[in-house]
């Protein structure tokens, strides 16, 4: 099943964010609001946005698409894998590391 | 600020007390404008432009801050800095890239003023890294150290450097403007690949001129510098270049991205009417104000005055022995030292690119023991190539088993200079925002797969050349196999090239046919390189076959099993 979620990255420091269930900030995409509804997904997008403008909390927002197979979370893009995780070719560095 | 002076004898510019407190203000400013970000007192449209000209970028997984290293030349004292910046700001490592800068990839904003602040402290920054001004002059990573160099590049591209700092005219171009200078007859700087790439000569009664090159460049349309003026005598240097600026300034393309570098505006001009109106310029602005002094050159000269060597002679029977006695250091010998001008003196190069490592990534760790070694060797001196190397340019012959012996264990002693595994690879998916796919890890495949030193060196001069996306980081059009990632239907595909040249007689290369996936592009390496050995003649390289024969047989190795 294909899903979005949106992601963006944190203003003080620029690590990779989720947006959380709650209007909150989460730095997994496992903790991510998963949006079934495109136009659900770019109204909160559009809301997302605007408050993390107002509370300077993080940047360059956008949405992207995540598969869930066997109940896991996979972005469909490389892009979006790497970010998720932390670079490839350095699986000791980023989210991949800490997990 | 406590400043550290750099090595005495290393050549780099020795700041004055003007240039410390630019540097020292402009920290100040950059800081004041985080702590006005973060209170919100400015958006992220007003503070982006902000950041983009202290050379931070947003990048996929946090900040990156491109350091500039004016000319690719740093003191041990600066880069045992950067060492400390990676490990204090960073997680331990940094890239030095093929503009000779050098990228932390995990920065984080909050920190940014504290090492602009630490940078300053050794005489370093990182302006002009990024937005449309004049980018970091590079040059030849062994000038001032080749036995054919006819003029010390550093001289002018220092030139440039202070001419083109904080020049208002320049500041605000349509787009970013990369000059590269050469002042030996064999181009190590690329410099036809360059928006202006400048040959550093001399005339019969040994005056030093300019042949200024326009119009080259990589990227999405690839170009081929253009030959506009064969001399320029050096005391129209900076007025040569400020009128090709500025004709640039005025018809370069504002109104779309795509066609705003010089390159587009030459091609369709024309190289000869875009010569004529520099011409034009440069004529109407010729005059006191832009004449460049010769005092000024000498004193600038003589930052770069040659470290005192000592009188030896050209070849060493100590050097000789070890080289018998242990093949291995013999190969690096072969491979990665360069002739010096000096007897007894060598240059040479420390590959930052192991068999399966990740081109261009040196660890704090490395960094402080390639400038402790520096202070030991070569004058407190370190050099970065365009093609992602450090070099020690002034070593003595008899120094040259232990500076070995010292890399060697630290993963610094690969053998593959100018070789299959010396890869150029740009950050590509792994690290940048605007890459399509990965470039590191086919490179690591490649070098792991060509790991072999006695095959590499069978094989001899093959450069590949590697981006993750079209704006060409990598080089990959002026590589003899040139790699570029795309992304088709979310998946990552390379397209191959071959008989790119980045020397002067540039090349760009053409490509073979369909792009294929990570992996069918190790094994399409394999076979270009099986076609070259089988088909070559006497001492030709990949190249000089290539040429001979054409794409066809090569193509046909790659495409027939499809
Ligand atoms: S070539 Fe593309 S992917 Fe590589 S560093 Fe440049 S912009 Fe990024």
């Amino acid at each position: 099943m294909a899903v979005k979620a949106i992601t963006g990255n944190r203003l003080r420091d620029g690590v990779v964010v989720f947006l959380g269930p709650d209007a909150g900030w989460v730095e997994s995409l496992d903790g991510a609001a998963l949006f079934e509804d495109a136009e659900a997904a770019e109204a909160t997008l559009a809301d997302a946005k605007a408050k993390a403008e107002r509370e300077r909390f993080a940047v360059d927002i956008y949405l992207f698409d995540v598969l869930i197979q066997d109940g896991r979370r996979q972005p469909v893009k490389m892009r979006e894998r790497i970010r998720a995780l932390g670079p490839s070719v350095r699986t000791d560095l980023g989210k991949q590391a800490a997990a | 600020m406590n400043h550290i002076a750099p090595g005495r004898h290393a050549g780099v510019y020795h700041y004055d007390e003007i240039d410390r407190r630019f540097i020292t203000e402009r920290v100040e400013q950059f800081r004041q404008q985080v702590t006005r970000r973060l209170a919100g007192e400015l958006s992220e449209e007003e503070f982006k432009p902000l950041r983009l000209m202290n050379g931070l970028y947003l990048q996929l997984h946090a900040y990156m801050l491109r350091v500039a290293v004016p000319y690719g030349v740093l003191t041990s004292t600066q880069l045992r800095k950067l060492g400390h910046i990676g490990r204090r700001y960073d997680k331990g490592y940094g890239h030095f890239t093929t503009r000779q800068n050098l990228q932390f990839n995990w920065i984080r904003l909050e920190d940014t003023p504290d090492i602009l602040a630490d940078l300053a402290e050794v005489d370093m920054h990182a302006l002009q890294t990024s937005g449309n001004c004049v980018r970091n002059v590079t040059t030849d990573q062994y000038v001032g150290a080749a036995k054919d160099e006819l003029v010390d590049g550093r001289v002018y591209a220092e030139i440039l450097r202070q001419w083109t700092t904080a020049h208002p005219e320049f500041t605000y171009l349509p787009r970013k403007f990369k000059i590269a200078i050469t002042g030996s007859p064999n181009d190590r700087a690329a410099v036809r690949a360059h928006d202006v790439g400048v040959l550093a000569k001399r005339n019969e009664a040994g005056e030093i001129g300019f042949t200024f090159y326009v119009g080259g460049g990589l990227g999405r349309s690839p170009f081929i510098g253009k030959l506009i003026k064969d001399w320029v005598a050096e005391e129209d240097f900076v007025a040569y270049l400020e009128a090709i600026l500025r004709v640039y300034n005025q018809h370069g393309r504002r109104d779309n991205m795509y066609k705003a570098r010089i390159k587009i505006l030459v091609h369709e001009m024309g190289a000869e009417k875009f010569g004529a109106e520099v011409e034009e310029e440069f004529q109407a602005l010729r005059g006191p104000k832009y004449r460049l002094p010769h005092e000024v050159v000498e004193e600038i000269r003589a930052n770069y005055a040659p470290p005192p060597f000592e009188t030896l002679p050209a070849t060493s029977l100590d050097f000789e022995q070890k080289k018998a006695a242990n093949p291995d250091f013999a190969r690096w010998v072969a491979v990665n030292v360069a002739e010096h001008r000096a007897p007894g003196y060598a240059i040479a190069t420390i590959s930052l690119k192991p068999a399966g490592g990740i081109p261009g990534d040196a660890s704090s760790d490395q960094m402080d023991l390639v400038a402790d070694l520096a202070d030991r060797y070569s004058f407190g001196e370190i050099r970065v190539s365009h093609a992602q190397n450090l070099v020690l340019a002034h070593v003595r012959q008899d120094d040259l088993f232990a500076l070995w012996s010292a890399l060697e264990p630290a993963g610094l002693g690969t053998a593959n200079l100018g070789l299959i595994g010396d890869i150029i690879a740009c950050p590509g998916l792994d690290y940048c925002a605007l890459a399509n796919a990965r470039a590191i890890p086919l490179a690591q495949k490649i070098s792991a797969r060509f790991a072999d030193p006695e095959r590499q060196r069978a094989i001899g001069e093959l450069g590949i050349k590697i981006s993750g996306c079209i704006n060409a980081c990598g080089h990959h059009h002026v590589g003899h196999i040139g790699l570029l990632g795309v992304d088709k239907k979310g998946e990552e595909f390379y397209q191959i090239t071959v008989g790119g040249d980045p020397t002067l007689t540039t090349a760009i290369g053409e490509i073979l046919g369909p792009s294929v996936t990570e992996d069918a592009a190790v094994d399409a390496i394999e076979g270009l390189v099986n076609v070259y050995m089988e088909k070559r003649e006497g001492g030709e390289r990949f190249l000089d076959t290539l040429k001979r024969l054409g794409p066809a047989p090569f193509k046909e190795r790659i495409y027939a099993a499809a």
